[in-house]
């Protein structure tokens, strides 16, 4: 569905990433992992159109989009959930909501798959009414993918969902990443916490300073004893 | 209140029916205190128009803009030199008004374009640039070609004109006797009562939102799939083609301009009514226009005969009163009502919120 190859950003005078190869397939579920700084949020802003490639190819669906603006890219089928959320904080839960369904003309049907995610994250129905501001960081990161599922996306980009949140709502918010997936929609996470993410997704591509260093099954990868040492607090 | 006017709807045409009367009645009651107050209206009523176009880029979009007058401008050239004797054109107003909207409708995006990056600070720094150079422009574009006859201005523009019916000729119809500033005051008014329903509908639109969404996270309306470069552009052509219209009205009305018209300082007085009135509410900044419009005034005729008879003699002049007096508003304003005198709902949650 999504392969990447030599894909090279940098964006205020550093390569923050130097010429990366990866692939997903339909269906999967594929964890981005790696330290702070490593280039993680680089490829996702790349991705999704955000940030201007210097070189290589990015293809879905077999369409080079290296050329295709982010709304363009948001009508084939690919979303992004930022990292740090970008709610709209003034605006209520139930308008943040509907802003994801922005390139959408078909009102029905947008109404139903609002039903749709209010069902998936009853606390947000719960909220509707009230401003993305007053959310807790848990809500908001579910309004963030609520959001972001209301444009109908193929395939889902998520930038550090657990991100300061407690491991509860950690634990609550990759559940609904998982049952979200089981719907068909393929997932690229890009994760700090390795262990939760290699625990979800299928493969894990390990990135360091910028460049892809390892990538295999989650559980060889789990098992491997560099990224063990590196990303699980393995000391042993 | 409100839920009192939904639930009887007579009541809010009953209400509705008095605000029309009220306001086509008007201009006969300030006539009777003197023409001048007409026009002191009419003139209240383009700063209407002017605060709810730069409504459009500052209160809906976010992007602060501090060469709005430079708008106005481009509109009241473009009637100057298409209807007097600069050019010996005399084009009918009904032609050059699309005229000049469309060509400050150019200049906003000329000026959005190369800014669409810039935000906050950067962005007001060079709005400012930009009217500046407007106006220079007026003012030097007298050689070596003459086209804007620069800093002595452009006269004798025609007043707007329906075949043998005249806007700026007294006239008695049904034994009352409209005056030229009585005539404009009505078109003028039509004109807003447009410009207020085109500005709700905008407002509530695809695009409206789409404008709610940049001035909140730029980056995540990105990433909603708003194309927010074309939609800023039209925030920027939009709200410039109000001050187009404006401006070539300014022109007709007045007969007569000069770059001084277009000042700095002008553009932060529109800016001041958005601002005052409340960033982003129609009727907000309609309040706050017509507030700054008319308190200076007003103060320029109590100021002078209260000193005199107070203390028997002039101790400040009106003038600078006038200035101090509003500096002080703008401040207590900003201390006790930050949103503005009537906030606009989102921006009334930012402060509640806190």
């Amino acid at each position: 569905m999504l392969e990447v190859s030599g894909l090279c950003v940098s964006f205020g005078g550093i390569n923050a990433v130097k010429g990366i190869d990866f692939a997903v397939r339909a269906g999967e579920m594929v964890a981005l992992i790696g330290a702070n700084g490593a280039g993680k949020t680089t490829t996702l802003k790349a991705l999704i159109g955000l940030l201007r490639p210097t070189e290589g190819s990015i293809r879905y669906d077999g369409v080079d989009l290296i050329t295709v603006p982010v709304h363009q890219r948001i009508t084939l089928g690919i979303a992004l959930v930022p990292e740090g959320r970008g709610i709209f904080s003034r605006l209520t839960v139930e308008e943040n909501i509907n802003m994801g369904a922005y390139r959408r003309p078909d009102s029905a049907a947008v109404r139903t798959d609002r039903d749709g995610v209010y069902a998936l994250f009853p606390r947000l129905a719960e909220r509707r009414r009230q401003t993305g501001g007053t959310l807790s960081g848990g809500e908001q990161q579910m309004l963030a993918i609520a959001r972001a599922m209301m444009s109908k996306p193929r395939l889902l980009l998520l930038d550090e969902p657990s991100m300061g949140l407690a491991p509860l709502m950690v634990r609550k918010i990759f559940d609904t990443i998982r049952t979200i997936a089981a719907d068909g929609v393929t997932i690229l996470l890009v994760e700090q916490n390795a262990k939760l993410a290699l625990e979800m997704c299928h493969r894990g591509y390990v990135m360091e300073s910028g460049a892809i260093v390892t990538h295999d099954n989650s559980a060889a990868l789990l098992a491997d004893p560099a990224v063990r040492k590196a990303y699980l607090g393995d000391h042993a | 209140m409100a839920d009192k006017l939904k639930t009887y709807p007579a009541l809010r045409w009953a209400g509705l029916a008095l605000i029309a009367c009220a306001l086509i009645a008007l201009p006969f009651v300030l006539a009777t205190a003197g023409t001048t107050w007409v026009r002191v209206t009419n003139l209240a009523i383009l700063f209407a128009l002017l605060a709810l176009g730069l409504n459009i880029v500052v209160g809906f979009a976010g992007l602060l803009d501090l060469g709005y007058i430079a708008f106005y401008g481009v509109g009241a050239y473009a009637y100057a030199l298409l209807a007097s004797p600069q050019f010996n054109l005399h084009l009918p107003f009904w032609i050059i008004l699309p005229i000049g909207a469309l060509a400050a409708c150019v200049f906003g995006v000329l000026l959005g374009a190369p800014t669409l990056k810039l935000r906050g600070d950067y962005l007001a720094i060079v709005t400012l640039g930009f009217g500046e150079i407007v106006r220079i422009f007026f003012n030097n574009l007298s050689q070596p070609v003459n086209i804007t006859n620069g800093p002595q201005g452009i006269s004798r523009i025609d007043p707007m004109r329906i075949g043998d019916f005249s806007f700026s000729q007294s006239e008695v119809i049904l034994g009352l006797n409209f005056s030229g500033p009585i005539k404009y005051y009505y078109l003028l008014l039509l004109v807003l009562l447009v410009a207020i329903v085109v500005n709700l509908r905008l407002e509530n639109s695809r695009i409206g939102r789409a404008w709610q969404a940049i001035r909140e996270d730029e980056v995540a309306a990105q990433a909603m799939g708003i194309n927010t470069t074309h939609v800023k552009l039209l925030a920027f052509g939009m709200g410039a083609s109000f001050g187009g219209i404006a401006g070539g009205m300014f022109a007709a009305i007045q007969g007569f301009i000069s770059p001084e018209s277009f000042v700095l300082v002008e553009s932060v007085m529109v800016l001041s009514m958005v601002v005052l009135g409340g960033m982003g509410n129609i009727w907000g900044v309609i309040v706050g226009a017509l507030l700054l419009s008319f308190v200076p005034e007003l103060l320029r005729h109590t100021v002078d005969p209260m000193q005199r008879y107070l203390f028997g003699h002039l101790i400040i002049e009106p003038e600078v009163i006038r200035m101090l007096l509003f500096g002080l508003a703008l401040m207590l304003m900003m201390l006790f009502r930050p949103a503005g005198l009537w906030p606009s709902k989102v921006r009334k949650r930012e402060l509640t919120d806190e």
